[in-house]
């Protein structure tokens, strides 16, 4: 720790060059690893080994961790788009309505209005692609206006987005007449994983094999740019560090996902209508990754691209550190605010679809609470209320967090009511640790 | 060369701006030549911040208009102003906290690449040059400015005007909050930059500032410009006593004086 002390105030040289001393923290510098996201990562695996040793060794395999990390892909998902509402000081609380809207949208629009309305047969191909796209424009036009009243207008997101979470709420009821709508198009169902709606065995070690890649290009243009500009680069041992973690952890998702196989009956079913034989003990078919997770890595990668290397991005976090600061710049900081709810919009029907798909249909209910836990999920990822701080992967890392609390809880038995006083501690207990750290920190 | 043969930058013509009931600014006009510093002093809620908010569209004047190098224009947000040249310094800094420098400096105005994406590694460089000339001692470039000490946020403030070719610098309160070595620095990048041909505004609380730094001074007094003066025609107490009363130094009557002594 001397060392630090020694060190730190001579003007952020531990930032740029970091002197080759042996502290772990130093080492940490060194390779430029986000010491907050880590840090959740390993609570993350401690909280997971918790539950397994309380389990009897039970809970950390494949098909449970597959099974939870679907039922955290939506709340996930939405979480990216709520850090770029709360880093620009704003909030949104109409999420879960608005996912019940575009979930009983797409249930009526396969049941009903494609067959009766649009006179599209119930069997047509791509009708799910044409369902998602009008469920991601109602996210987007819900998102507009509720966008443009808290931009334009001046009124406190806090009291348009909790109008929203009533009033759309109560549009559910009017869609469906109160009824639950089930029997959707057998394709959209896919988006809701499931042992068919997976990327399969292949897929997935490609992706573990592109994720692998990617880190490397990644790595290398970053040193490339430095180089040509002339900035320090990361020392040689830290990229490998680098790439031999992303390599494990891309390649070592992928293989542990394809340890999950198909469960017996369907994997009977498929021997036996393709002729197969199946060897003793039934067929095993991995399923790889689910199509929620890609779609939930999809959104992460594409929302923290916009986040950190877009205009847009950058005028978010401008106007969460400073308002007056992104408007003297000249931002348009309303289209800006705007843009986020729209966002959001979009998420809320992205997420909408994979419940749609899990339960095959829609509810009056679908999507109650959704907001609490995707605020609670940025929140313990690190968003801040005071604007300006949040990352995206610190978001879906919030949401794994509280799903692996969820679901470790149920897996021991413990009721849904324990679960909620556990998760509000945890809550309280993130946020409070962070205020610590950061006040530590500075 | 006398002052008319030279380029006239800026003209404010009977500008006017009101918040609520309150006149903030009544009926001011201002001019500015190139390569000019023009010191713009009165006391507090004078009016100075007001007008210059004006130009810099920060806020739009309710009447009166605008010349610029002759031309009228309407500037009715920053980015118009941005358009013509015109840089503020504003004496609250404006910068985002949470962003390091470089997205400070290029704020509103980000380099990209040719896919729209931000050049980060171009803005990071950029900004290395301009502060290796205005403070050759500033390294943090990756960190949010919010951890920087005052003088470093204020250089990246400077850095941001003077950066993008500014025509016309608006300076308020430039050194309000600068140790006395930073100090000195400003007050030779306003040299410099005079030299340089850019017309400044310069508001200040520091007569001192403004007498070292201004070939005119103009004093503002509940909304209304006193008078505007050559610095070599006046002292400084011609000019405090404008900024106390309110009025021409041969306004000024033994009553008045005699009330300055007893505040004083």
């Amino acid at each position: 720790m001397s060392n630090e002390a020694d060190t730190a105030p001579v003007s952020g040289q531990a930032q740029t060059e970091p002197p080759a001393r042996t502290s772990v923290r130093a080492l940490f510098a060194q390779t430029e690893i986000d010491l907050r996201l880590f840090g959740m990562l390993l609570a993350l695996a401690a909280i997971l080994l918790v539950f397994h040793i309380w389990s009897g060794g039970k809970l950390v395999r494949p098909v449970n961790m597959i099974t939870m990390g679907v039922q955290a892909s939506g709340i996930a998902i939405i979480a990216t788009g709520m850090v770029l509402v709360i880093v620009s000081r704003n909030i949104d609380l109409s999420v879960g309505s608005l996912v019940g809207l575009i979930a009983m949208s797409y249930a009526l629009l396969m049941t009903d209005w494609f067959p009766r309305v649009f006179g599209i047969p119930p069997d047509a191909p791509f009708q799910w692609v044409l369902a998602l796209a009008i469920g991601i424009g109602i996210g987007a036009f819900f998102g507009a206006i509720q966008g443009f009243i808290i931009a334009y207008i001046g009124v406190p997101s806090f009291i348009v987005t909790l109008g929203g979470l009533f009033s759309i709420r109560g549009l559910v009821w009017f869609q469906s007449q109160g009824a639950g709508v089930t029997g959707i198009d057998p394709t959209f169902q896919l988006i809701g994983g499931g042992a068919l709606g997976s990327a399969g065995e292949t897929i997935t070690w490609g992706l573990g094999l592109l994720g692998c890649i990617a880190v490397v290009a990644l790595l290398y243009n970053s040193r490339r740019q430095r180089r040509r500009y002339g900035f320090p680069t990361r020392p040689m041992w830290a990229e490998v560090v680098l790439v031999a973690a992303g390599c494990v952890a891309s390649l070592g998702v992928a293989w542990f996902a394809n340890q999950s196989f198909w469960p017996k009956g369907l994997a009977d079913q498929y021997a036996a209508d393709h002729g197969i034989t199946p060897p003793p003990g039934g067929l095993q078919i991995a399923t790889g990754i689910p199509f929620p997770i890609l779609l939930l890595l999809g959104v992460t990668l594409v929302m923290t691209w916009l986040a950190t290397r877009r205009r847009f991005g950058r005028y978010v976090y401008a106007y969460g550190g400073n308002p007056d600061a992104a408007e003297l710049a000249g931002i348009n900081t309303r289209f800006t605010i705007l843009k986020t709810y729209v966002v959001m919009g979009i998420l809320c029907a992205l997420a909408a679809a994979i419940a749609t798909a899990r339960l095959n249909g829609a509810t009056l209910d679908i999507g109650t609470g959704y907001e609490l836990y995707v605020i609670a999920a940025a929140v313990i990822g690190g968003t801040s209320f005071a604007g300006g701080i949040g990352t995206i992967p610190g978001a879906v890392v919030g949401a794994f967090v509280m799903q692996a609390i969820q679901y470790g809880l149920a897996f021991n038995n413990v009721n849904s009511a324990g679960q909620n006083v556990v998760l509000g501690l945890v809550l309280i207990v993130a946020v409070g640790f962070d205020t610590l750290n950061r006040r530590h920190g500075s | 060369m006398t002052v008319e043969e030279r380029t006239t930058l800026v003209e404010m013509r009977n500008i006017s701006v009101a918040f609520g009931g309150v006149h903030a600014v009544k009926n001011v006009s201002i001019d500015l030549y190139a390569g000019e510093v023009v010191g713009l002093v009165g006391g507090n809620g004078a009016g100075k911040s007001t007008l210059m908010r004006v130009l810099s569209g920060a806020h739009p004047a309710d009447t009166g208009e605008i010349l610029i190098t002759g031309d009228p224009v309407t500037i009715r947000s920053p980015r118009d102003a941005k358009a013509y040249n015109i840089e503020t310094i504003y004496q609250t800094l404006a910068l985002a906290d949470n962003i390091d420098a470089p997205g400070n400096l290029f704020l509103g105005r980000e380099r990209t690449g040719r896919t729209g994406g931000l050049d980060d590694s171009s803005m990071e460089a950029e900004t290395r040059k301009i502060m290796g000339r205005l403070n050759p001692n500033f390294t943090r470039f990756k960190l949010p400015v919010k951890s920087l000490s005052g003088g470093q946020r204020q250089a990246v403030a400077i850095a941001r005007a003077v950066y993008f070719n500014a025509r016309i610098l608006i300076m308020d309160e430039p050194t309000a909050a600068l140790g006395p070595a930073e100090t000195a620095q400003v007050r030779n990048l306003v040299r410099q930059l005079k030299e340089d041909g850019i017309g400044i505004f310069l508001i200040s609380h520091d007569i001192h500032d403004v007498f070292d730094l201004s070939d005119r001074i103009s004093v503002m007094y509940h909304g209304e410009i006193v008078d505007t003066v050559k610095k070599d025609d006046v002292t400084a107490d011609d000019v405090l006593g404008m900024i106390i009363l309110g009025k021409k130094p041969d306004e000024v009557t033994e009553k008045d004086r005699a009330a300055i002594e007893l505040r004083g």
